[in-house]
């Protein structure tokens, strides 16, 4: 773009490209989608560190106090566990096929998939709502209502209480982590199908799509990690 | 980005896989394997992550410059856990020198 006296700040062509979604910044699509690519996995690398600190100090007291990580473990409900992650991981599909919509232009397949996406992460989140609750009927939530009784005290005695709670404190503070990843993901969501709507993404430009897709991908891994790392431990023979 | 178009189906049948690894994972956990419960879980999870990382989030078709990031990202994890579990798992091999503990006279003069 020439700025000399006399001569149009944006050309005709210029001003097609950005049309077609092109941000003036860039050469061309090509370097525009490798740079917004390259972003969101340096931010998502960043949350694999992130995670990462809670996974490392897991690993050592799983390590340091592994049966009462284990009699912890089997107050999970597995079976809640599992029906969540298989939820999770229909939300990944919904979310992958909402991206393939926005590149086919195919505006109203990218709307139904991203509600999909969102419905499945609420199921998700009600789920894990009433997992919470379920803590606090059981009394094993550390620091706040911490005084297992009965079946749930038979359990978690063994392996000694103090390093139950601090269990649970691992299982709060992951799963709590990932929820708030899933509700800044929702609202995500929320912006796009409303931008979808409008019209907004073409096949040329649907970046918006496929990064918060990345991230939503990201989010699912994580849980991926947890559902194993904090239900099965020690397994259930 | 600027990825072909995955055909409807391949996204689908990944979704199977996932799905038939979540199941195998939870009924594994009522074998009893020992130690090798654990190996099996991660494995399975690793396996999973995969999937997603190179389907759903279609890094097989990504450039060198994002995979070489994602790889940076998880070898900088696996330097955070293996060095902090390194220091753990070693701390009692050694005991503290009795020079040390507050209950030793000194030893000097």
């Amino acid at each position: 773009m020439r700025t000399r006296l006399g001569r149009p700040l944006v050309t005709d062509a210029e001003a097609h490209a950005h049309d077609t979604g092109l941000a003036h910044q860039f050469e061309d699509l090509e370097q525009q989608q490798e740079a917004d690519a390259l972003g969101i996995w340096l931010f998502l690398v960043t949350e694999i560190m992130f995670f990462g600190g809670l996974f490392a100090a897991y690993a050592i007291y799983r390590w340091l106090y592994f049966g009462a990580f284990q009699g912890g473990s089997h107050i999970l409900d597995i079976r809640l566990g599992a029906a969540n992650t298989i939820v999770l991981l229909g939300s990944s599909l919904t979310m992958a096929l909402s991206v393939r919509s926005a590149q086919t232009g195919n505006r109203r397949a990218t709307v139904v998939f991203l509600l999909a996406t969102m419905i499945l992460g609420g199921i998700f989140l009600g789920v894990k709502a009433y997992e919470y609750n379920q803590k606090f009927v059981e009394h094993v939530v550390p620091s706040l209502d911490w005084a297992p009784e009965g079946e749930t005290l038979a359990r978690l005695a063994p392996g000694g209480l103090e390093h139950a709670e601090i269990y649970f404190f691992f299982y709060f503070a992951m799963t709590g982590l990932h929820a708030l990843h899933m509700i800044i993901g929702m609202g995500l969501l929320l912006w796009l199908v409303l931008r979808a709507r409008k019209g907004s993404f073409t096949p040329h430009y649907f970046a918006p799509v496929e990064v918060v897709g990345l991230y939503w991908h990201f989010v699912d891994i994580v849980w991926i990690f947890l559902f194993p790392l904090l239900y099965l431990i020690g397994g259930r023979y | 980005m600027s990825q072909p178009i995955v055909p409807q189906k391949t996204y689908l049948f990944v979704f199977l896989c996932l799905i038939s690894l979540t199941i195998l994972t939870t009924g594994v956990a009522f074998i009893d394997l020992g130690p090798f419960n654990t190996v099996v879980a991660l494995a399975i999870a690793f396996s999973k992550m995969l999937l997603v990382v190179l389907f759903f989030m279609g890094v097989r078709h990504s450039s060198g410059l994002v995979r070489i990031t994602l790889v940076a990202g998880f070898f900088w994890l696996a330097l955070l856990i293996a060095f902090t579990m390194s220091d753990y798992r070693t701390r009692s091999w050694t005991p503290a020198p009795d020079a040390w503990s507050s209950t030793a006279p000194p030893t000097h003069p």
